[in-house]
């Protein structure tokens, strides 16, 4: 089970903030270990953010995204105490899935 | 990491420590802050605890900039150096200078975590500027940059700056700079190498 | 389709390449684009999944006596986290000893936990998915004392006896590049290639490099404690292993965060 993200949601100036720290090797597949053998390829592939149900963001990256990613993004329409969930899904197909409250 | 070898640092520490007064005197200082270096390190690839032993001019060394060394005792220092400089025996002093900007380039050689088999480099960038293109240089020494330009490269200069590379504390005592040549940390051939780094014509360093 | 209106800021490493490309840039001006960097980085700080990490490490029942660490004892009472680390190391009555915040953590893992000290210092220094739960530990308890003034007090015979020898020990030279931690740490407005070098034998410089420590290390995606900063400042002085939790490790630590004093802790920070 992988480890809880950290999301920060505020509202402000119309429009919503969100942070989220996300914890996650994002090993690119090509470096190589002490030995001499590739480290295998384990990053994130899709990130969703929904607000409500609907999605307000959809991402698709790749091994170029550093270690323990940091999103930052913001969308329009959102109120005090709505929900968003934040969910990442890796090439190996490991998922996370986290929510938090607009304040 | 070993319990025992905890346990250990911690029970030494516990009776030397008890041992001790409320006021140390700095030379009472000096040997218990020796005894506990020696008992704080384990050896660990090529770093073996003898690394741990000072000579003269690193015991000599250890002081704060408020302590100055006394005139006899840093030419004291700076005469058994100098003694300690061996130079080429085929009286050449220069190598090539492209070479010698990667011994000044590579900062491995002689951690634990390094492997005893490849060459050492210098890290000379780490503290000098050397030639101009390289704009990631350090400050703890002088820039180097047209050292050969304004000095020339006459033989007394050469031997000046072999002799500079191989022990820096023939010429200044407590030099920040390792002594490469002395402490084995530079080959002959590498030290001719960084040699002509600085004294070739054709280097960028003097163009 | 229309993408939302993003700013999305990732962690990268690809940004500083650029400025190396051109020859006619000033040294210091690479410097001070690196630091703006570094401060861009700070907003979601990695350091942040440690800290959240020990302090579900701190709360939970663990080891053979199946304890939390919430009774432990970190020099301010039983279970005071807060304004802890400000005031490490100090000397500790039931030890008799002056002890740093890990040598702190692994004493109260064996007498309230029951571990063995080996067990507790299986692994200091974590790796991907080998974790330290110590550096875990550690990130949360010194996020406590985040914005506390730096308060090392030198009451103790003990504790006056640690700064003195970690003076000492500060100034030794040896190994084969006779190298100190003066070598590169005794004077100000110095810097190797273009890391800048805080003098940590003055105030301002000390303050600087002390309140700095926990940080994530970007270059290795690691949390890193002092402990871990002591330890490969000996590699790199090309000394044997600095052996955790050491008394040389404590005395450095006490000489160095007293030189701290003052100043408002600021770690866990994030740094190359």
């Amino acid at each position: 089970m992988a480890d809880p993200m950290r999301i920060r949601v505020a509202a402000r100036d119309g429009m919503v903030n969100v942070r989220v720290l996300m914890s996650h090797e994002m090993e690119t597949g090509q470096r190589k270990d002490g030995a001499g053998n590739l480290v295998p390829a384990h990053y994130i592939r899709n990130v969703t953010a929904t607000h409500q149900g609907k999605t307000v963001l959809s991402a698709q990256w790749g091994p170029a995204v550093a270690k323990n990613p940091f999103l930052e993004f913001s969308f329009k329409g959102g109120q005090k105490g709505d929900k968003v969930v934040v969910t990442w899904e890796d090439n190996k197909g490991e998922k996370r899935s986290d929510e938090a409250t607009i304040n | 990491m070993k319990s025992e070898t905890y346990f250990i640092a911690g029970l030494a520490a516990l009776a030397s420590i008890a041992a001790g007064c409320a006021s140390m005197s700095d030379q009472e200082a000096a040997e218990k802050a020796l005894q506990i270096m020696k008992a704080s390190f384990k050896e660990r690839g090529q770093a073996k605890l003898d690394r741990l032993d000072q000579d003269e001019a690193q015991k000599l060394c250890s002081n704060p900039p408020s302590v100055t060394l006394p005139k006899d005792v840093a030419e004291r220092i700076e005469k058994a150096n100098l003694a300690s400089i061996k130079y080429p025996a085929d009286g050449k002093l220069m190598g090539d200078w492209k070479l010698g900007e990667r011994i000044a380039q590579t900062g491995v050689g002689k951690q634990f975590s390094d492997d005893p088999k490849q060459p050492s480099g210098a890290n000379c960038y780490a503290c000098h500027q050397i030639s101009k293109a390289e704009i990631s240089f350090g400050t703890i020494g002088p820039s180097l940059y047209n050292y050969g330009k304004l000095r020339g490269a006459s033989e007394p200069i050469q031997r000046y700056t072999y002799g500079r590379i191989y022990n820096s504390q023939a010429f200044t005592a407590c030099s920040n700079m390792p002594r490469f040549g002395h402490n084995g940390i530079l080959t002959e051939q590498q030290m001719k190498d960084v040699t002509a780094l600085l004294l070739d014509p054709a280097s960028p360093v003097n163009r | 389709m229309k993408p939302p209106s993003i700013s999305t800021l990732l962690a990268a490493s690809g940004a500083a390449a650029a400025l190396f490309a051109a020859a006619q840039v000033h040294p210091q001006s690479a410097v001070d684009e690196i630091a703006k960097y570094r401060q861009q980085l700070q907003d979601g700080n990695p350091a942040e999944l440690w800290e959240a990490r020990g302090e579900g490490l701190w709360k939970q029942k663990r080891g053979p006596k199946n304890a939390s660490l919430e009774q432990c004892n970190l020099g301010k009472g039983p279970g005071v986290v807060k304004g802890a680390y400000a005031e490490l190391p100090r000397h500790f009555a039931d030890a008799d000893r002056v002890m740093d915040l890990e040598t702190r953590l692994v004493h109260c893992m064996v007498t309230i936990q029951g571990m063995k000290p080996e067990d507790a210092t299986k692994r200091t220094f974590g790796s991907g998915s080998n974790r330290s739960d110590i550096e875990a530990l550690t990130a949360w308890i010194t996020s406590e004392s985040k914005g506390v003034v730096m308060n090392v007090a030198l009451r103790h015979a003990k504790e006056k006896e640690a700064y003195k020898l970690g003076e000492k020990i500060f100034y030794f030279r040896g190994g084969p590049h006779d190298f100190a931690c003066a070598t590169c740490h005794g004077e100000s407005g110095k810097r190797i290639r273009l890391q800048d070098l805080p003098n940590l034998t003055e105030k301002a410089g000390a303050q600087l490099g002390y309140t700095t420590w926990p940080a994530y290390r970007v270059s290795q995606g690691e949390l890193r404690t002092f402990q871990w900063r002591l330890y490969d400042c000996f590699r790199q002085q090309r000394f044997p292993e600095l052996i955790f939790g050491s008394e040389a490790s404590i005395a450095l630590t006490a000489f160095l965060a007293r030189n701290a004093n003052g100043a408002a802790f600021n770690a866990p920070a994030i740094k190359r």
